[in-house]
């Protein structure tokens, strides 16, 4: 039996190795070479560095580095902080939290995005609303609040994005530790709630929530979708700068591409390493700051902020899905009126039949991508349960490996290894690289629920005679039915938001709702753009009812299943 | 009925085709042509999906449309395929294409050709060297590409907002010092961007034949001065003091649509007009084109040197250069880009389907246009692009 566990703890190693983390490390490699003047196809093919000069002249590169720090720690910081000051007024609701999270957290980036532009812009939802009674602008006003200098209309945008996943992720960790007598003990020595989340229980969770943390800050850093619809234009953030030159019509612009995709590579590795720096300083700190023994409710205000913080997120959030949904069956809604003039069937009539095409495509990829990363995870976890041992620490960091490194950083190198071996362009391929980033959250979904399974369950039906494939199949899958659902639709929402891998391996030919909905977002039709925000937000929706409903409909003779696994 | 026929008539009455294209068509039947083409433009996408269905039915050639946000990818992924050493079986089959993304494909050899004088239909067109078909933006395009639609760059307004629109584009700088914050233009690394810069530098320019030759250090800053001092005076008065700028022509319509400024520019004198039918714009816009004229360019499909379906390419090439099809294009309704043939050279039946269409209150007639402007060579665009970039940007 433990032989039996060796070797699919080490098939299942060798295809996390082989078809995960292999292609990061060659798109790495093949972007490093381009980096440093290897590009035969352009007649570069001597090693210089005259990429990282042409790079250091471009105009803006300063100011497109500074926005990239500002926007991705930005975002990153303020998400934790309201994620975390939040999670101590609902950690009790953990369940009713996750029915209202869920719809964001499946939304795509780009349809939040799209509905988010219209919400915040001049001439925007808000603007209407306020125009012309109380502001007196029969025009909208000349300010920017979308694509704004600073990128603040990005920040907002990924916090939307970001607050409910590292909120849910920090309840989930809450779930492991006994909060309501560190809080009773807390308050019964004279230290308020907010205090003794801060002092007490955030100290205890957040190693648990690191990797999620890089996770976000890596994205934030390197994300292009949001960035396009939401922030600055001229300069972009890095990662929108890289996309654009490696698309110009001079292909020696591919050249500094190469070399600033490398360094967004860097950044991403420095501000990790400078987080930890951070967490280190923080913690000696703070060690002082709890010696101090500061009592009392001084950090009350600092949680309700929090928490309202959230709500005006989630708000803002809902106004923007809910605009694309009047705008996919609006006619004229101009300006300042609150509510389109005129409603008509047209743009569904018209496009309808081609988004559903392309829903199609996208709903196959999702598919195929999420079951190859459900697979390796189930194998991944009872690899685990037949050594009777937990995966090694880098074990665990090797899966989140494709979340820390910019996608931007490997991809256009990857591209040029597919295209060397003949798959570039291929559904193959797409479904490939959607499932370097699904299988990460399918794990990160899994790993709590899979490994606080009641061990007497199998150990019951080991005594009865099953063996270890009886008991996966009959005796662990069923009852972790829920969970591998809930996983699978995770899973699925990743792939369905998949925008720069699809563009770039996708080879233009592989369309799927993000790909036609960001290029839709810079058009003249804010309907049709509605139209596919609207059917991108609704296919990864669909999934989650599906999770949550066919455990109902299996289990419906067997409540006590449902009760377990909903916990 | 009337398109299906009048699609017909030139297949039927056509010369015996040569047994060279009898046996091209041969190889293409059940090709799959990937056309790589801007996707912004939804009444563009729609015809794209007409003329798949029409060669489908006629050749047996399937056209699947590569939507582009910008033509520039589908170079890079050429160029891409050349590095990886994939010669032969690549991804593009057709491109449309023009200027520097053109000059950028010529220069590298990536293209496939010349076949532009073996279409059938080229009969229909002028291919004097040097007449609009043969170059692009002065660049000649020895049978390379083919010319597929013509393009005019005009500006919209609303009427109901601007009665003293400039009657230059110099004078915008007047205009916008009297009405802050209501123009802008696409920012320069747009296409349309960089042809409001041209088209101002034309105005701006005594002698324009020197922006025929290619950009030099030496002529560059002389020739470009009065474009940067109009532009210093202009800038301080554009949407958000010129320090923000929409991506594109379409986000600059919607800024029309929702009144954050007062004018949008096009490259297709139809477009507003055909906004205007789509509920994308107020029915007051009109369009506005400068007193001297304004620039126009014939835009062209390409086929990469690795094509895998250069038959069918070439077939489609080929289709749309029939004169039903360009009618077709020319229509208000369908996509109201002007046509490419020359109309000496259509008979009496041919011209009849283009007399024949259908008119608009914002769309203008052939003849308000006033002259085209010829496209500078694309050194001049480049290094425009560049310096604006250099200068403007924070």
């Amino acid at each position: 039996m433990r032989r039996d566990g060796r070797l699919l703890r080490m098939v299942v190693l060798a295809a996390v190795v082989i078809g995960v983390i292999a292609p990061v490390m060659l798109g790495l490699w093949e972007t490093a070479r381009v980096a440093f003047g290897i590009l035969p196809a352009i007649g570069a093919d001597t090693i210089s560095l005259a990429p990282w000069t042409m790079l250091a002249a471009l105009p803006g590169l300063e100011t497109s580095l500074r926005l990239t720090l500002v926007t991705g720690f930005g975002a990153t910081l303020l998400s934790l902080l309201v994620a975390a000051g939040a999670s101590a007024a609902l950690y009790s609701r953990p369940r009713l939290v996750g029915r209202i999270l869920t719809p964001f957290l499946a939304a795509p980036h780009a349809a939040i995005a799209i509905g988010l532009a219209f919400v915040i812009a001049p001439s925007g939802w808000i603007a209407r609303l306020l125009s012309p009674w109380a502001t007196g602008w029969d025009t909208p006003p000349g300010i920017a609040t979308v694509h704004d200098p600073f990128g603040l209309a990005l920040i907002l945008g990924l916090m939307i994005k970001e607050v409910p996943f590292l909120l849910l992720v920090l309840l989930a960790a809450l779930n492991q530790l006994p909060v309501n007598a560190h809080l009773a003990a807390g308050r019964s020595l004279g230290y308020g709630r907010g205090l003794v989340w801060i002092k007490v229980i955030l100290p205890q969770i957040y190693p648990l929530i690191r990797l999620p943390v890089f996770a976000v800050l890596a994205f934030s850093l390197s994300v292009v979708d949001m960035a396009v619809i939401l922030g600055p234009s001229n300069p972009p953030t890095l990662a929108v700068g890289i996309t654009r030159w490696a698309f110009a019509p001079d292909t020696q612009m591919l050249l500094p591409a190469a070399a600033a995709a490398l360094l967004l590579g860097g950044i991403a590795g420095a501000g990790i390493a400078g987080w930890i720096a951070a967490e280190r300083f923080v913690a000696v700190a703070g060690r002082w700051w709890l010696r101090r023994g500061g009592r009392g409710v001084s950090a009350e205000p600092g949680l309700s902020t929090a928490t309202t913080l959230l709500s005006a997120l989630l708000a803002l959030g809902a106004a923007s899905l809910l605009a694309l949904a009047l705008w996919s069956v609006a006619w004229r809604w101009s300006f300042p009126m609150v509510l389109p003039e005129s409603w008509s069937g047209a743009t569904w009539n018209r496009h309808g039949a081609q988004a559903a095409e392309t829903a199609l495509t996208t709903l196959g990829i999702a598919v195929v991508a999420t079951l190859a990363a459900l697979v390796l995870a189930v194998a991944w976890l009872e690899g685990e349960d037949r050594a009777r041992r937990g995966r090694a620490r880098w074990a665990e960091v090797l899966i989140y490996i494709p979340l820390l490194v910019p996608q931007v950083a490997f991809l256009y190198g990857l591209n040029v290894a597919f295209l060397r071996a003949g798959i570039s362009g291929s559904h193959l391929a797409v479904v490939w690289v959607h499932t370097l980033f699904v299988f990460p959250y399918v794990m990160i979904a899994l790993s709590d629920p899979w490994r606080r399974l009641d061990r007497r369950y199998p150990a019951t039906a080991a005594a009865l005679g099953s063996g270890p494939t009886r008991r996966l199949f009959l005796v662990k899958l069923p009852i972790l039915l829920q969970p591998l659902l809930i996983a699978a639709a995770i899973g699925f929402a990743v792939s369905v938001a998949q925008y720069l891998p699809t563009l770039f391996i996708g080879a233009g030919r592989v369309a799927t709702l993000t790909t036609e909905a960001v290029a839709l977002s810079s058009g003249a039709d804010r309907r049709i753009a509605g139209l596919y925000g609207l059917l991108q937000a609704l296919l990864p929706w669909l999934v989650f009812a599906l999770a949550l409903l066919i455990p109902l409909w299996a289990w419906r003779h067997r409540r006590g299943l449902l009760a377990r696994s909903a916990s | 009925m009337r398109p299906i026929l009048a699609a017909l008539i030139p297949a039927l009455l056509a010369a015996p085709a040569s047994a060279d294209w009898e046996a091209l068509l041969d190889a293409a039947r059940g090709q799959t042509v990937y056309w790589n083409a801007w996707g912004g433009d939804p009444r563009t996408n729609a015809f794209i999906e007409w003329a798949s269905k029409r060669t489908e039915e006629l050749h047996g050639v399937a056209i699947e449309h590569v939507k582009l946000s910008d033509t520039g990818e589908a170079v890079a992924r050429v160029v891409a395929e050349k590095g990886a050493g994939r010669d032969e079986g690549g991804s593009i089959d057709l491109i449309w294409i023009n200027g520097p993304n053109f000059l950028s494909m010529k220069e590298q050899g990536l293209l496939h050709g010349p076949f532009v004088a073996d279409l059938p239909n080229a009969r229909y067109l002028d291919l004097t060297p040097g007449s609009a078909a043969t170059t692009d933006f002065t660049v000649p395009t020895d049978g390379l590409e083919s010319p597929w639609r013509l393009a005019r760059f005009v500006f919209a307004y609303d009427t109901a907002r601007v009665d003293n629109p400039p009657a230059t584009t110099a004078g915008f700088v007047d205009w916008a010092a009297a009405n802050p914050g209501r123009m802008t233009h696409p920012i320069p690394a747009n296409f349309m961007g960089a042809t409001f810069l041209k088209q101002a530098l034309i105005e701006l320019t005594p002698d324009t034949s020197v922006l025929q030759e290619p950009a030099t250090d030496a002529t560059f800053d002389d020739v470009t001065a009065p474009l940067w001092a109009w532009y210093d005076a202009l800038r301080p008065n554009l949407w958000q003091e010129g320090r923000t700028f929409p991506e594109n022509e379409s986000l600059q319509q919607q800024m029309l649509n929702d009144g954050a400024v007062d004018f949008a520019v096009y490259f297709d004198p139809a477009a507003p007009a055909a906004a205007i039918a789509q509920g994308l714009l107020p029915e007051t816009v009109r369009v506005l084109v400068p007193e001297a004229g304004s620039i126009g360019n014939i835009s062209f499909v390409a086929i990469p040197f690795n094509a895998a379906n250069k038959e069918g390419a070439q077939v489609v090439a080929n289709f749309l250069l029939e004169p039903s099809t360009q009618a077709r294009m020319q229509d208000i309704e369908v996509l109201g880009s002007f046509s490419v043939l020359d109309p000496a050279k259509l008979s009496a039946e041919e011209a009849a389907l283009f007399d024949a269409l259908p008119a608009s209150p914002a769309l203008p007639r052939l003849e308000d246009l006033g002259p085209t402007l010829v496209e500078p060579h694309p050194t001049w665009m480049t290094r425009i692009v560049e310096e604006w970039a250099n200068r403007y940007t924070e």
